[in-house]
């Protein structure tokens, strides 16, 4: 069963279809290309939040949907709950 | 796709409309009464009942004139009987809606009284009634039919598969040279640099900027927040969005990967040519279909995420959501549920021929979720106060 989608082959983060719990190994799907993707998860997602697909340092860009939707001002884990948390928006 | 041709109504004027409505248009508030009393002794025919029409003046006037005379005009409608409380400004709409060539005839309460004009006006409906059910639908091509699109009740399921859906419809229709358009000024607040990127020209960009810029200092002179402070909103948050850049790309996922905008419109302004337009609209539902319908627009997606019942009295409301849940517990009110797309069941490419195939089956004559459940919101967007 899936768990997350990521948009794009760009995409560092997916986004969860389900509730994930944290320690899973959960499986996903890019919509682009269909190919699989799996991550260990390090914190509980909640349906529709972000999961990070590789290491994010502060400062990167959060690429999804193939664009830049905010910067990282604390870093994220690969498997780590992308939110309000670790991501600002680049406007204010 | 399985067919990229339709049967519908090719009109005086060459547009092509996918309904055969008999449209009995009030001029103003005060001729509402009138229109419907035509509409219960005529079967058939349909009264459009709205709230405005007297006093309006400069810019809100313009936009009044342009929305009835654009609902008259819209190749949905196949002759048009108007009523007004004077002769006036009830001959400023016939005659706008004249220039397509279809038949339009207009009447005035002052002098005769509404029961006279209720009868001499209910003689011209039956005549155009029976001249409309004897039109005949032929071959027209898809890209004939123009098509707008806004979301509404929107969640993480909107930006994750119907927006995209409605995406990749849009590129499919914009390539084979359909007109498009989006809009939702304020749903774009805090990603109008994102938009204004996606113009086709530094001028239709220009054109987008004066608009968005346009409704800020609306915003601001009417002494709110500056609602791009509170974007995404707490709802968003919890369900997962974290900035307005993220909210900006779930909602242009409605115009696809390739297509970009030829030009940015005004309220109810009709597109001079085809591929995909901006229009300026309010994000409520029922407005901005209204305002759609007026620029000459004849089918609608709308993907939704927690569910939306709006429809349109003219132009056809096709209703998609990938929410589960709603396309369960609302399913009176969708046409399309492409929820498979969140279980990894369907791809994004099979959800657009998916959708493209029920735009398809509606021009041909499937009546919408909307249209049999009688959803026939149809209303003005007022400006400023009248005089």
């Amino acid at each position: 069963m899936i768990q997350f989608l990521i948009h794009e082959k760009s995409d560092v983060v997916g986004v969860a279809t389900v509730e994930i719990k944290a320690g899973e190994t959960a499986k996903g799907l890019y919509m682009d290309s269909q190919s699989e993707a799996e991550v260990k998860t390090l914190h509980d997602i909640p349906l529709g939040h972000k999961i990070a697909m590789t290491d994010l340092q502060a400062g990167d860009s959060v690429i999804k949907y193939g664009a830049d939707i905010g910067k990282v001002v604390a870093d994220i884990k690969k498997g780590g709950h992308v939110h309000t948390q670790n991501l600002k928006t680049r406007r204010w | 796709m399985s067919s990229t041709k339709v049967m519908a109504y090719r009109r005086e004027n060459g547009r092509v409309g996918i309904r055969n409505h008999v449209v009995i248009l009030p001029l103003d508030d005060l001729s509402n009464s009138a229109c419907e009393k035509v509409a219960f002794n005529i079967k058939g025919c349909k009264a459009l009942p709205h709230a405005y029409g007297r006093l309006q003046f400069g810019e809100d006037l313009e936009l009044f004139f342009r929305t009835l005379i654009g609902t008259g005009a819209n190749p949905n409608v196949a002759a048009v009987v108007v009523i007004g409380i004077e002769p006036e400004w009830t001959n400023r709409i016939v005659e706008g809606i004249a220039k397509t060539g279809k038949p339009v005839t207009g009447f005035s309460i002052e002098r005769n009284g509404e029961i006279k004009t209720v009868e001499m006006a209910s003689w011209k409906a039956k005549e155009y009634m029976h001249l409309a059910s004897e039109l005949k639908r032929e071959e027209c091509d898809l890209s004939e039919i123009w098509v707008s699109t806004k979301c509404g009740e929107s969640d993480t399921t909107s930006g994750l598969a119907s927006n995209p859906t409605v995406g990749n419809a849009f590129d499919k229709l914009v390539g084979m040279g359909a007109t498009c358009s989006f809009g939702e000024t304020s749903e774009i607040t805090g990603g109008e640099m994102i938009v204004k990127e996606r113009a086709a020209t530094p001028e239709a960009a220009e054109q987008f900027m004066a608009l968005f810029n346009r409704y800020a200092d609306m915003i601001d002179r009417n002494k709110t927040d500056d609602l791009s402070g509170s974007q995404p909103t707490k709802g968003n948050i919890v369900g997962g969005l974290t900035t307005i850049e993220e909210k900006a790309m779930g909602n242009i996922q409605k115009i696809g990967k390739k297509c970009k905008y030829v030009g940015a419109l005004d309220k109810a302004v009709t597109p001079s040519g085809p591929g995909l337009w901006y229009m300026d609209s309010s994000s409520a539902a029922a407005e901005a279909v209204t305002l759609w319908a007026a620029a000459g627009f004849v089918a609608h997606f709308f993907p939704t995420g927690q569910g939306n019942i709006i429809g349109n009295p003219i132009e056809p409301v096709i209703k998609l959501t990938a929410n589960p849940r709603t396309a369960s517990d609302m399913s009176e009110h969708i046409d399309y549920d492409c929820s498979a797309i969140l279980r990894g069941e369907m791809t994004l490419e099979e959800s657009g021929d998916n959708l493209m195939n029920m735009l398809v089956r509606t021009c041909n004559g499937r009546l919408t979720a909307q249209e049999v459940l009688g959803h026939e919101e149809f209303v003005l967007t007022k400006l400023y106060e009248s005089a």
